[in-house]
């Protein structure tokens, strides 16, 4: 836990001192952190492996952007009003696919997912009187905060900054509370927890009304990170990307996310200027993530652990043969 | 009524193209329990080796099981290395073939280039038939005549045969399946490569009609699933009815309905998933 | 004694070598940062190829000097999409400190990216988005914005009129559902119907149709002639799968469904089809002979419009930095100085009108298989039938006039003569 406080702390201090379009980056990380945060909450901790978590950013994204442009809203004080419409809307919007979802698990589970995003995909594309079509929407300008601390990139970011420190405390106190642990309990052995009279549907239907939300508070954060949305940024290698930075970090984790969300960031969008195989790089590392790394990287310290006392600690054994489903 | 009978016969040929895609991607779903997302990549590939026989050798129809060769052997390698040792985590699996997707992509796009390509067929194939004073494109024949042929073949494997028997019996399920001492993780391989055979043979074929270019892979994947997803996972019958109903949509989605069309594609597919997870005639 | 001359003749000697070689030779000349967004990767990897290559083959022939600047060249893979366009090109200017950046191929990435040129105040040079209202109705929020290529309505106007002047009185019109679609049909539609022909039907596919079986048997079969705009893949399959639905009607096309990008790996099929655009290979100038020519030595192939477009807005740089002395003067000038700049191009003269966008020849072309500039195959070209001059980007309507109708989009002009 200090570790982690650590790591943000210095994260707040140095980044600022680089140069702007690290910055940029880094808000982009931190944006699609509270994504993938959000992402395993399902994942990792309620079992549910969902591929259409780009729809929530979507919806976040857009209704910013159509709230900038149609109404001048959000572009003061009314920005923090936004952020709270659209946590709302992403909640809805999955508080309506969960209806048709939640009834899966499993393999199922990610097809619907992924039809969902699809059609929400599909949506932002051909609505075009709406969303603008394939144009998308231009955002005039990043909101008026109140307040500023040094550029305007530099304020966006402690902004952001401050949304993913918030949205990472809620969640650990969400899983650390009961309604979380009932989450882990269906996650590994969903039919004893219905024995033992929990509503499971009820308790993964409101995990992933709340993972939507989050979603929609990571779109309305986008949607200004970039000053433009458009139907690219729902894309189903979005959702593929979050599900990547979940595993890739190591899911259950709630951090890993974030961490996952640095690397993928990292590698899409400044490896790829300097390279033009960076694909490579990517598929590979999707790859060796798999196959050698089953409990992603928070789960080194662990692994280490086990290689080196082989006499067994059966607690890790089990804790990594339960690991991503 | 003229319209009406060309659109029919225009869903049902795009529909043919979606069966050879489909079938595959539905049998290693109902064998394997994966969601292979690099299945529109081995389309994808299957066209450009295509490509490289017919400029090679300049034989269009030996192109096509060349290519469906080389790519099913690509698959069988895929399995047999990287998905096989995973056993039965299907998430992982899952990630481990988009990995591959995008391996597969950067490597076309070294090997061909970004050209947009084109794999003309034999001219015989370019001309059109005209009956009732309408012209169906004689390719498009071709390809509901392919498509029905397949899937012929693939029914009689399945029904008539000791090993179809074996693949329908992993299907309903793989544990009774090895406990009766059948050897699912061959099985497992060799439904895999026909998977990835399947679909190589959708792009040579396609190749004509779509295009072959980067970015191909990616736009035939989430079709393929609308059709295994409505027809039912482990079905073949089902990813041939899949194949015409989504082609049939698609075509009437985009000739009527043209603000919507992809809407009224994914709409049905989530209703369907909705009733019967496992789509219309799915198994497991 | 002689020791201490010997001493200070060496140490003159060494003062006199030290004033020699180390003293400052002419000034080092200054660096021009470029940076240039295309799709290098996606199905629209071919353009961005044409596009790069057109604007390094000028740089090349000057040998990297732009009147005593020299250009340093970085090339970004936009990928087709405008979310990325927009975060490279602000890597380009965060991390690169570009002076200025060029490109993006679709009219959505142009949308994209003009704002980011006046969020960032850096020049932006769209040399292929055709976007009509960059510098039209929208010039005001994009004050570093200068066009060097065309708006996708501008030839057009002028190819309605000739579709009327063929005799041809009813249209229908299929293309590609997004603005350069609704622009490209808007212009041709305009100056059609106010000569006196009507346009009776508007089709319109998705940017990424393959399959065009839903669409054809809905083109009404009385019609004279079909218009037609295809971009990417889309150009490839269209004629084709018109062609082997036994449509054997004229056609008619956008400025991009007959480019050079893809007429070599098009068949009969297009032969006879027309299309109106600023730039065609088959141009039978002695300048545009030896820019195919040497284009196609080094490339492998033709050049596109998209390779001509960059390669004079390389050349038109370099006029601004002749004035300048070879110094970047800031964006606010080096925007007021490249407003002027007249060229006479490979396309033929050029020169910008005061809202930035190009005043230039439009050339109606005809795909014709022959021999040209001296090749030795016959292959399919663009011949050009007819050259109209001077064409700006308001036809013949004026500014105020034109600027007061709405853009054209999918419901302007309004489908009046639809059945």
């Amino acid at each position: 836990m200090l570790i982690v406080i650590g790591a943000a702390a210095a994260l707040a201090i140095v980044v600022p001192q680089t140069n702007s379009f690290v910055v940029l980056l880094v808000t982009r990380a931190l944006v699609f952190a509270i994504l993938a945060m959000s992402l395993d909450i399902l994942l990792g901790f309620t079992g549910l492996p969902s591929l259409g978590q780009a729809a929530y950013l979507g919806v976040g994204a857009y209704l910013t952007a159509i709230l900038a442009t149609e109404y001048q809203i959000g572009l003061g004080g009314s920005f923090w009003l936004v952020v709270v419409l659209g946590m709302l809307m992403g909640a809805a919007t999955a508080a309506f696919f969960g209806l048709f979802a939640i009834r899966a698990t499993g393999v199922y589970f990610l097809m619907i997912t992924l039809a969902l995003g699809q059609c929400v995909w599909g949506l932002a594309y051909r609505w075009n009187s709406l969303t603008g079509g394939d144009n998308g929407i231009n955002i005039p300008r990043r909101p008026d905060f109140g307040f500023q601390l040094g550029s305007r990139d530099v304020t966006y970011f402690y902004v952001v900054f401050a949304f993913f420190v918030a949205s990472l405390l809620v969640m650990h106190v969400l899983i650390r509370s009961p309604f979380g642990r009932s989450l882990e309990g269906i996650r590994e052995r969903e039919l004893r927890m219905r024995i033992l009279g929990y509503n499971t549907w009820l308790h993964k239907y409101l995990a992933f009304v709340v993972a939507g939300g989050f979603g929609g508070l990571a779109g309305v954060l986008w949607a200004h990170a970039n000053g433009h949305v458009s139907p690219e940024d729902v894309v189903l290698t979005t959702s593929v990307d979050a599900l990547l930075m979940v595993v890739l970090g190591g899911s259950g984790t709630l951090v890993g996310g974030a961490i996952g969300a640095g690397i993928v960031i990292l590698l899409r969008e400044y490896l790829s200027t300097l390279i033009p195989w960076w694909q490579y790089v990517l598929g590979g590392v999707y790859v060796l993530t798999i196959l050698y790394l089953p409990g992603g990287l928070m789960g080194i310290p662990a692994q280490l652990r086990r290689r080196s006392a082989p006499s067994g600690r059966p607690e890790e054994a089990k804790k990594l043969a339960s690991a991503p489903h | 009524m003229d319209f009406w009978l060309i659109q029919i016969f225009n869903g049902v040929s795009y529909g043919a193209l979606l069966f050879l895609v489909a079938s595959g991607l539905s049998l290693i779903f109902g064998v394997m329990r994966i969601v292979n997302l690099s299945h529109g990549s081995y389309f994808l590939l299957g066209g450009y080796v295509a490509l490289s026989v017919i400029w090679t050798t300049g034989s269009w129809a030996l192109a096509i099981p060349v290519a469906a060769l080389v790519i099913a052997v690509v698959g069988l390698l895929v399995e047999r290395v990287f998905l096989r040792p995973l056993g039965a985590t299907p998430l992982r699996q899952v990630l481990l073939t988009v990995g591959f997707a995008f391996l597969f992509q950067q490597a076309a796009l070294d090997i061909w280039g970004g050209d947009n390509l084109d794999i003309a067929p034999p001219e015989a194939l370019t001309r059109s038939v005209t009956a009732g004073g309408l012209y169906f494109p004689l390719y498009r024949v071709f390809m509901i005549a392919l498509a029905a042929a397949i899937g012929v073949s693939l029914w009689l494997i399945m029904e008539r045969t000791r090993l179809g028997a074996a693949v329908r019996a992993t299907v309903d399920d793989a544990q009774m399946a090895a406990g009766v001492g059948i050897d699912t993780s061959r099985i497992s391989m060799l439904v895999f490569a026909l998977g990835a055979f399947l679909a190589a043979v959708g792009g040579v074929i396609g190749g004509a009609f779509l295009g072959i270019y980067p970015g191909l892979d990616f736009e035939i994947l989430p079709i393929a699933f609308a059709v295994v997803i409505i027809g039912g996972m482990g079905s073949l019958t089902g990813a041939a009815i899949g194949s015409v109903v989504v082609g049939l949509a698609d075509n009437f989605g985009k000739a009527l309905f043209p603000e919507i069309s992809y809407f009224t594609l994914y709409a049905p597919m989530v209703l369907i998933l909705a009733v019967k997870p496992t789509g219309l005639f799915g198994r497991g | 004694m002689t020791s201490t001359l010997g001493r200070i003749a060496g140490l003159m000697l060494l003062a006199a070598w030290v004033a020699t070689g180390v003293s400052p030779g002419p000034a080092a000349a200054e660096e021009l940062r470029i940076g240039f967004l295309a799709p290098m990767t996606g199905p629209f990897a071919q353009i961005g190829r044409d596009m790069s290559n057109g604007f390094e083959m000028y740089v090349d022939e000057v040998k990297g000097d732009f009147a005593g600047a020299r250009v340093t060249f970085i090339l970004e893979d936009g990928q087709g999409k405008p979310p990325v366009n927009v975060l490279k090109a602000e890597k380009l200017i965060r991390q690169d400190k570009v002076h200025m950046f060029i490109g993006g191929l679709l009219a959505s990435t142009g949308y994209a990216l003009a704002p980011v040129s006046t969020r960032e105040k850096v020049v932006y040079i769209p040399s292929i988005p055709a976007a009509d209202d960059l510098t039209q109705r929208d010039l005001g929020k994009y004050p570093y914005v200068v066009r060097t290529g065309w708006t996708s309505s501008q030839p057009n106007h002028p190819f309605g009129q000739w579709a009327c002047e063929q005799g041809y009185k009813r249209i229908a019109a299929i293309a590609a559902d997004y603005a350069f679609g609704y622009e490209v049909v808007g212009g041709f539609q305009k100056a059609f119907e106010d000569c006196g022909g009507k346009v009776v039907q508007k089709i319109w596919p998705p940017i990424n149709t393959k399959d065009f079986g839903p669409y054809l048997p809905t083109i009404k079969r009385d019609v004279d002639a079909i218009f037609t705009l295809m971009v990417g893949p889309m150009s490839l399959q269209f004629p084709k799968q018109l062609a082997a639905a036994g449509i054997k009607k004229p056609v008619l096309g956008g400025g991009t469904s007959y480019d050079e990008f893809v007429l070599p790996s098009m068949g009969d099929e297009v032969l006879g089809h027309v299309s109106a655009l600023q730039y065609s290979a088959a141009l039978d100038t002695p300048k545009n002979a030896a820019f195919v020519k040497k284009y196609r030595e080094k490339y492998g192939k033709v050049p596109s419009y998209y390779s001509e477009s960059n390669y004079t807005t390389a050349q038109m740089i370099h006029e601004v930095m002749k004035r300048t002395q070879g110094k970047w003067p800031g964006a606010q000038e080096f925007v007021k100085l490249l407003s002027a700049v007249k060229v006479d191009a490979v396309r033929g003269p050029v020169a910008l009108d005061e809202m930035r966008n190009p005043v230039q020849n439009v050339y109606i072309k005809k795909v014709e298989r022959k021999k040209m500039h001296g090749f030795g195959q016959d292959e399919l070209w663009n011949t050009v039938i007819k050259t109209y001059p001077n064409v700006g980007q308001f036809w013949t309507y004026g500014k105020e006039a034109f600027l007061k109708q709405p853009v054209y989009s999918r419901d302007y002009p309004p489908c009046r003569y639809c059945e």
